[in-house]
C-alpha cells in the first residue's frame, strides 16, 4: 500500500472565515502573537500497489479541490 | 411543457420546486440522480438541499451523478437549466457557471426573506421580469457567498450575466452582492435565494418567485431570451396575489399537487391510523460506553442552550450522568458566548459576531 497525501488550501486571495474565527479565538487561550490562521484539508489516498502521483493529481484536480478557489499539493508519503 | 426536477441524495427542495412548476402551469417530472434519462423534459431545475451531505464541498460530488452528464449535454444544446441554492453550487462545481459558492462570511446559516433587484432579465428563466424589478424571496444558506476572481466578475458585469443582486443587506458576503448569474448563452441560471418558496401567499413572503417558472414556460412557448430583444415588447402577465388559487380546503382536496402514487395524505374524513408504538420500542437499550462520549471536546457550559427543552424521554438513562464529560472543569475559561437564539431571527443578528465582521442587519440599523 502506498499513500499519497493531498493538501488542499483556499487560494490566498479567498477569504477564509473559518480560519479568521480560529485566529480570533486564540487570544482567549492567551496566544497573542499569531498573525493569521488559514484552514485547509488533508486527504490521504491509499493505492493498492505503487503510488500513482499522476492519478492522485487528477483526482485532486477533478474532485478534491475546486481550482476556482483552492490550490492543492500532492506528495507521496514514505 | 415538462419541467424536470432532479432529486439527489440529500436534496430538500425538490418537492417545492416541482410544486412551483405545477403552479406555473407546467408538468413536473421528477428526475433521479442515478438515472441519466431526462424523460423528455423541456427544462430542468436542480433544487436546493444538501446533496451528498455537502461532503467535500457543496455540489462537488453531485456534479459526477449520472444525470449530470445528460444535463450538461442538454444545456450545451440550449435546454434551460435553473440551479437553486445547492443547485447553483452544483452548476458552479460542474463548471456550467463561473465562480464558486463558499462559506457565508459571517459563518452563520442565514435564513430570512431577502430583497433582490433583478438586473439582466434576458435569460430563459427571467423573461417575465423587468430589469430593476425588486423581489422578496427567501434565502437560506450556509455556503452562499459567491466568489470569483476580479476578471471573471468584470466579465460577468460586462456581458450582462448578473441576473440579480441582493439589496438592503447582503446575507452572505457574496462579491458584488451577486445573488444570481447566468451563462453567456442565457439558458443556465444559478440563484442562491429560493424562488420556489415564494409562489403561494399561504407559505411564501410574496409570489415573486413564480416568475422564474412562468418565464421558462414563456420562453419554451416561443418567447424570447438572450439574442432576441423582442421580449421587451411582449409584456408577460405576472402572477399577482389572488390570481393563484389559494383557499383553505379540507385535507386531501388539494391532492392534485401530489402524484397519486406518492399520496399518503388521508382523504377527508379518513382517520389517520398511527400504530401504537410501545414505549419500550423507542430507543432500545443501547449501552453507550462512557468512552464513546468524546472526552476531548471541551464544551463550554455556556454553550448549552438552556432554551431548548429536552424531553425526559430523550435522556438516555443508561449513561450515568457523571460519566458525561466529567473531565471538563466548569472553570475552563471559555468566553461567554451568548447562547444562539432560536433560528436566525432578526434579533439574533444583534449578537456580536465572532469575527468582528459587521452583520448586514447591523449595517442597516
Amino acid at each position: 500500500m502506498a499513500r499519497v497525501v493531498v493538501d488542499v488550501m483556499l487560494k490566498p486571495e479567498i477569504l477564509d472565515p473559518q480560519g479568521q474565527a480560529v485566529a480570533n479565538a486564540l487570544p482567549r487561550l492567551g496566544v497573542s502573537d499569531v498573525a493569521s490562521v488559514r484552514i485547509g484539508r488533508r486527504v490521504e489516498i491509499e493505492f493498492e500497489g505503487e503510488a500513482d502521483v499522476e492519478r492522485a493529481r487528477e483526482i485532486a484536480n477533478k474532485l478534491l479541490a475546486n481550482p476556482v478557489i483552492e490550490d492543492y499539493h500532492v506528495r507521496v508519503e514514505s | 411543457m415538462k419541467i424536470g426536477v432532479v432529486t439527489f441524495p440529500g436534496s430538500l427542495d425538490d418537492g417545492d420546486a416541482a410544486r412551483a412548476a405545477r403552479i406555473a402551469g407546467a408538468e413536473a417530472v421528477r428526475l433521479w440522480h442515478a438515472d441519466p434519462d431526462l424523460h423528455g423534459v423541456d427544462a430542468i431545475v436542480l433544487p436546493g438541499g444538501f446533496s451528498y451531505g455537502d461532503y467535500l464541498r457543496c455540489g462537488a460530488i453531485a456534479r459526477f451523478a449520472p444525470v449530470m452528464e445528460s444535463i450538461k449535454k442538454a444545456a450545451a444544446d440550449g435546454m434551460p437549466i435553473l440551479g437553486i441554492c445547492n443547485g447553483f453550487q452544483i452548476l458552479c462545481e460542474a463548471h456550467m457557471l463561473p465562480g464558486a459558492l463558499t462559506r457565508n462570511q459571517h459563518l452563520h446559516f442565514r435564513n430570512r426573506d431577502q430583497r433582490l433587484c433583478m438586473e439582466d432579465v434576458r435569460s430563459s428563466w427571467t423573461v417575465s421580469y423587468e430589469s430593476g424589478q425588486e423581489l422578496l424571496i427567501p434565502v437560506k444558506n450556509g455556503e452562499g457567498c459567491f466568489v470569483a476572481d476580479e476578471r471573471t466578475l468584470d466579465e460577468l458585469e460586462a456581458n450582462g450575466q448578473i441576473v440579480a443582486r441582493y439589496i438592503q443587506g447582503n446575507p452572505n458576503g457574496s462579491m458584488r452582492d451577486i445573488a444570481a448569474i447566468r451563462n453567456e448563452a442565457g439558458n443556465v441560471v444559478g440563484i442562491m435565494p429560493h424562488p420556489e418558496h415564494a409562489v403561494e401567499a399561504l407559505t411564501g413572503p410574496s409570489l415573486d418567485g413564480l416568475g422564474f417558472f412562468t418565464s421558462v414556460l414563456n420562453h419554451l412557448a416561443g418567447g424570447s431570451a438572450v439574442g432576441s430583444p423582442a421580449h421587451a415588447a411582449e409584456p408577460v402577465e405576472m402572477p399577482v396575489a389572488g390570481s393563484v388559487e389559494i383557499s383553505f380546503v379540507p385535507a386531501g382536496a388539494n391532492a392534485r399537487e401530489v402524484p397519486p402514487e406518492s399520496r399518503v395524505q388521508p382523504q377527508a374524513g379518513e382517520e389517520t391510523i398511527r400504530p401504537e408504538v410501545p414505549a419500550s420500542a423507542i430507543r432500545p437499550e443501547v449501552p453507550v460506553p462512557a468512552s464513546a462520549i468524546r472526552p476531548e471536546v471541551p464544551v463550554p457550559a455556556s454553550s448549552i442552550r438552556p432554551e431548548v427543552p429536552v424531553p425526559a424521554s430523550a435522556i438516555r438513562p443508561e449513561v450515568p450522568a457523571a460519566s458525561i464529560r466529567p473531565e471538563v472543569p466548569a472553570a475552563v475559561a471559555w468566553p461567554e458566548i451568548p447562547p444562539a437564539a432560536e433560528g436566525e431571527s432578526n434579533a439574533a443578528h444583534q449578537k456580536p459576531s465572532l469575527l468582528g465582521l459587521k452583520d448586514d442587519a447591523e449595517e442597516q440599523a
